[in-house]
């Protein structure tokens, strides 16, 4: 509870900014339920103007009736602007919220985004503030009518008769207790069922998902054993766990119609004059306290239910400030900036020592010098930590001890933009953002001209395949737009030759891409290269054979140093 | 929808109780506030004290049957939801399983999946809301309304303007705001592919130092969320307060209208308080019609996406079966075959010939879109040639009982995807009784032994969906042990050692030929040196055979092939000095 409290709390930091639009929603809230709760009051005062043949009260009537037409255009009103108010405070604070997380992003160091599943990071930016959201909406409309509407029916209730409204306190815990039983009852069955749902479906998606495969392996008839099984496991308990859950309506309204049935013969007792201690009563008064006990349980239901969704909004509000949490690569701005023209190419690597893991050694006191133009290729097998050297001339990651060099400078003097700049990269996973080809090449120069941009693209070879696109380079592309991997790491090398970097990183692709497209990456590769200190983690004896150092690494160690001669 | 009904057979008669009990409920809910009526005209004005006790102990009773009324009819609606939901999964699946190749490719495996898991259970939950609400919303409407006119009928007109018009509106803000919300959702999608796309390029933005334009795009976005939000949120919270107020305003008329007609003495003060508590009722029923309405539009939508599955007719299969070949002969031949997918305009395949003799080495080899994984999907009859023939022991292909084809030949897929349970369930596919011999047999010839006897459970060592728990050569290995289980008469490998390195690529071939002297190979590769031991070797060019031949012959006389050759040779070459 301590924890819940402290996380809405910091929920709540969020809508701030918007606090008075959290100030207009409890006025409103309390001018909407107010004025609806005078309502059975008025209906009440308006039967009782009706006694009987030839003895109704018209100018009264006339005048409650008024009264009444007000009221209740003034609450549908205030309860419209309350629900404009929660949405306004609602889906600003999840904004900032969002904005926020993903911002936090580009600046947690990589090595957090590593660590976690890319999913799971964005389903917390996306799924968990979107529940928050909800969370807060239905908190924000529900919860304060709700408790305003509860303590309104009392204190209408107790100005009506005390008595009456004593019983009806006194009867209300029964609902308590019946809800509360069959969400406990409800909650069991809910798990088992989520549980055997995922097993369903994680057998669809094998399955049903490979379905070629398994009509190819004659293993039809058995797969369907299989999931019938499961299926049926799946559909007995999902039927319990609806029949329980659905009881909640049904018993919720009994426990209604019992309070209901309760001010009914009180109240109709004391009317009757039966009854010394209900008191007095009007048929009129009568009936507003039945039109109270009526939507008396509901409120109660709609708060339980809030703190159901409450509960859920703070699990993923925990989720994203756990991300909010992680600690940020320093800021460097009072840094040295380079400029890439003052890059001369020289790299090197100073008793280099650094891994991911304490448990783990990697790479070990590693010392290189790389003079400007030359071309170092990283060959090992996977897993060596080839990867790691691009980490570490990036200033992905930082090593443990050592010193890397960049033009006779610390690394670590330099801002870590200004650095990149000064760098190249193209990686064997492609990244292709969604948008159009030119704005994919001009991604790290967003000024560039239309000329330029197809220079690099006639550079790398990928202009034919650009034209035969739909729109050219105004078509939009995506990841798995139908480009094959190929013709997306051309792209990736376009993006590089535009920027034309005075230092090249490059991981040449093991996929298997068709012959012809490895031939004009290659030629792409040659072309960027010409004149760069390049590093190239090399899978084609070509590219080693043309290098001047070649670094054979094995287990995150450099075991070989040397040129190909 | 209506292919769907058959499944709903078997649970008649919850579909027919189920609303019944729930129409007694509501008839029992409508009695109560007769009951009150007569409780204040008659124990109230006359004082009589037994009355208002015998009439309250009625509502009690009336409340408790009504309890024992709906829970029947929960009870029934979970049982025939289910019970159809599971009719309707199996039945499903059974018939995804009959598709051939070319459905599936119509609907994707995902969509399959999808349909399969999500579209069943949407639909599931529309037949239990129709058995809950379906009938009791409208019924609490029609009875409040029959109630009203029954009590006074000039009064109850009334309830005539005011039922229309509260389903106008909600008809109306929903008619409005559905393609709003679409419109939201569409913004959200947005914000989650930036999301995901900043995550997986974080080294590609860093590079680039672009941290702050993604923050600007994704700001941009979310602010184009959030204005699609309130926009459509300012419309729908009119819902609510409006139809109140139609409410409302029609109890206003009922209390003035009623007034007039207590007076005249044709209604009395119970009467009248009867008749507003119908009002509520009339409007709370219809907001849960209006929910109704949309749980239903996604059930049909479903249910049509579950249809269109059924709709496609089971692969068709031959009863033949295949005759017996002797070694030395011929199991498999290509009689100048053509073929075109479905919806794929160019032809995939232009005349295709060539033999295999039982117990003999087929290579094909090709560039990427060469038409090689095409030539292998014919050989089981996953597709079928649009000219020319496919012979398999004898007989043509498409006239085979093709489950009974499929057993005689060993698949493995260009992606190796293992099933999550242990190893030996896995190398159990083929052949459900296939012994631990023939399993650690199998799995030798597939070099995928050394590691397999290495891990913790040996055979009972737990593989992971997808096999993610495994490197790639290792899931190749054990895909392509699979399928030796058996020794199938002819074994299909479609590009499916890429991630072995040369010298496991060797041994694999060396012993498929030593342990398994019958089995007839077709082996489709990248690489030359796997293919060069073949007895025949099929190079393709865009869909046309370049050659058919041994190595030397290919190298004396296709281009392509010596094209594909010498550039790899130079690699490899090299290699040695490396």
């Amino acid at each position: 509870m301590a924890d819940f409290i402290r996380t809405m709390k910091r929920v709540f930091s969020y809508a701030r900014p918007y606090i008075i639009w959290f100030w207009l929603t409890i006025i409103f809230a309390a001018g909407s339920v107010s004025l609806s709760l005078a309502v059975p009051i008025f209906i009440g005062d308006a039967v009782d103007c009706c006694v009987g043949q030839g003895s109704v009260d018209f100018g009264e009537l006339r005048k409650i009736i008024f009264r009444l037409l007000i009221a209740v255009v003034l609450s549908a009103l205030f309860q419209w602007l309350m629900s404009l108010c929660t949405n306004r405070l609602a889906f600003r604070t999840v904004r900032d919220l969002r904005s926020d997380v993903f911002g936090k992003l580009q600046r947690v160091p990589l090595s957090y985004i590593d660590r976690s599943t890319k999913g799971g990071l964005s389903s917390r930016v996306i799924n968990d503030i979107e529940i928050i959201s909800d969370g807060l909406l239905q908190g924000f409309t529900q919860f304060f009518s709700g408790v305003i509407t509860i303590l309104g029916t009392l204190i209408f209730m107790l100005t009506i008769n005390v008595k009456i409204a004593l019983v009806v306190v006194l009867l209300t815990p029964l609902s308590f207790i019946a809800a509360s039983q069959i969400t406990k009852m409800t909650h069991r069955f809910y798990l088992r069922q989520s549980e055997l749902r995922g097993r369903m479906v994680s057998f669809s998606e094998e399955y049903a998902g490979n379905q070629k495969l398994v009509t190819a392996m004659d293993f039809c008839d058995r797969a369907v054993g299989q999931f019938a099984q499961v299926n049926s496991d799946f559909s007995s308990v999902g039927a319990n766990a609806t029949f329980f859950s659905s009881l909640a309506n049904p018993v919720t309204r009994f426990v209604n119609g019992l309070i209901y049935a309760a001010v009914g013969l009180l109240g109709a007792l004391g009317a009757a004059g039966h009854s010394a201690f209900i008191g007095a009563m009007s048929v009129g008064r009568l009936s507003s306290f039945l039109a109270y006990s009526n939507q008396y349980t509901k409120p109660f239901n709609e708060i339980s239910g809030v703190f159901a969704e409450l509960q859920n909004a703070a699990a993923s509000a925990e989720r994203v400030f756990a991300v909010l949490d992680e600690e940020e690569i320093p800021d460097d701005s009072d840094k040295l900036s380079v400029n890439s023209s003052d890059c001369s190419g020289s790299v090197s690597f100073d008793d280099i020592s650094f891994s991911y893991s304490p448990e783990t050694r990697l790479i070990e006191h590693l010392s290189l010098d790389v003079l400007p133009g030359q071309r170092v290729a990283i060959v090992g097998p996977t897993g060596c930590g080839k990867s790691t050297m691009i980490n570490l001339l990036l200033r992905f990651y930082d090593p443990q001890s050592g010193k890397i060099l960049l033009s006779g400078r610390d690394s670590t003097e330099i801002t870590r933009d200004s650095l990149r700049s000064c760098f190249g990269m193209v990686l064997q996973e492609t990244w292709i953002f969604t948008g159009t080809v030119a704005q994919n090449i001009s991604y790290g120069k967003p000024d560039a001209t239309r000329e330029e941009i197809i220079a690099a693209a006639k550079a790398v070879h990928a202009h034919g395949f650009i034209k035969r696109l739909p729109n050219g380079y105004d078509s939009v592309i995506s990841e798995d737009s139908g480009l094959s991997q190929g013709q997306k790491q051309l792209l990736c090398i376009a993006r590089v030759m535009l920027m034309d970097p005075p230092m090249l990183i490059l991981d040449e692709a093991t996929s298997s891409i068709d012959l012809r497209t490895e031939q004009r990456i290659q030629r792409a590769f040659e072309k960027l290269m010409t004149g760069k200190t390049s590093f190239v983690i090399a899978h084609r004896l070509s590219t080693i054979k043309n290098s001047d150092v070649i670094l054979v690494m094995r287990d995150g160690n450099i075991v070989e140093k040397g040129s190909h001669a | 929808m209506r292919p769907l009904l058959k499944y709903l057979k078997n649970y008649r008669l919850q579909l027919v109780l189920g609303p019944v009990f729930k129409l007694l409920e509501a008839v029992f809910e409508l009695i109560v506030p007769v009951v009150m009526a007569d409780i204040i005209d008659n124990g109230v004005a006359n004082h009589d004290s037994a009355y208002i006790w015998r009439k309250t102990g009625i509502i009690v009773l009336l409340g408790v049957c009504g309890l024992g009324f709906a829970v029947t009819c929960q009870f029934l609606a979970s049982r025939c939801a289910y019970g159809f939901g599971r009719e309707l999964r199996d039945a499903l699946y059974r018939h995804i399983c009959s598709l051939s190749y070319e459905s599936v490719d119509r609907f994707g495996a995902a969509s399959l999946v999808n349909r399969l898991t999500n579209d069943t259970n949407t639909v599931q939950n529309g037949v239990n809301m129709f058995i809950r609400l379906a009938t009791r919303s409208p019924f609490l409407v029609i009875g409040a309304a029959v109630m009203a006119v029954t009590i006074d009928l000039r009064l109850s007109v009334i309830f005539f303007i005011a039922a229309p018009l509260i389903s106008g509106v909600i008809f109306v803000i929903m008619r409005k705001t559905v393609p709003m919300y679409k419109t939201a959702q569409q913004k959200l999608d947005r914000a989650a592919t930036l999301t995901r796309e900043s995550i997986e390029g974080s080294r590609v933005i860093r590079a680039f130092s672009r941290q702050g334009l993604e923050c600007s795009v994704f700001d941009r976005s979310v602010d184009e969320l959030t204005i699609a939000s309130e926009s459509v949120g300012r419309i729908s919270a009119i819902l609510n307060p409006f139809s109140f107020l139609i409410m409302d305003c029609g109890i206003a008329a009922i209390l003035w209208f009623g007034g007039e007609r207590i007076d005249t003495g044709s209604l009395t003060q119970g009467e009248l308080t009867a008749f507003t508590n119908y009002m509520t009722q009339i409007l709370l029923a219809l907001v849960v019609l209006a929910n109704l309405i949309v749980t239903f539009t996604k059930a049909f939508a479903s249910a049509n996406r579950i249809s269109e599955v059924f709709a496609v007719e089971p692969e068709s299969s031959g009863t033949d079966v295949p005759g017996s070949v002797q070694p030395g002969d011929e199991i498999l031949r290509f009689n100048d075959v053509s073929f075109t997918y479905k919806g794929g305009g160019d032809c995939s395949l232009k005349n295709i010939s060539f033999s295999l003799k039982k117990g003999g080495f087929l290579g094909i080899i090709g560039g990427t879109g060469s038409g090689k994984s095409t030539v292998a999907q014919l050989i089981p009859g996953f597709y079928e040639p649009q000219s020319g023939e496919v012979i398999y022991g004898g007989k043509d292909v498409k006239t085979l009982d093709k489950a009974m084809l499929r057993r005689r030949i060993g698949w493995v897929a260009q992606r190796a995807v293992l099933f999550s349970g242990s190893v030996r369930e896995n190398m159990r596919f083929r052949c459900p009784d296939a012994s631990d011999e023939d399993i650690i047999k199998a799995l030798k010839t597939a070099q995928a032994w050394d590691f397999v006897e290495k891990m913790p459970d040996g055979l009972d060592s737990r593989i992971a969906q997808g096999g993610r728990n495994l490197s790639g050569g290792q899931r190749q290995r054990i895909a392509i042990a699979r399928a030796l289980v058996g020794s199938p008469e002819v074994l299909i490998l479609d590009d499916s050692t890429s991630a072995l390195d040369y010298a496991t690529d060797l041994r694999l071939r060396r012993a498929l030929s030593e342990e398994l002297p019958e089995t007839s190979v077709v082996m489709i590769s990248q690489r030359t040196t796997s293919i060069k031991d073949a007895d025949c070797i099929l190079v393709l060019d865009e869909g046309s055979p370049a050659g058919v031949g041994t190595h030397d012959e290919l190298l004396r006389d296709c281009a392509v092939y010596r094209e594909i050759f010498n550039s790899q040779m130079n690699e490899k070459g090299g290699g040695g000095n490396g």
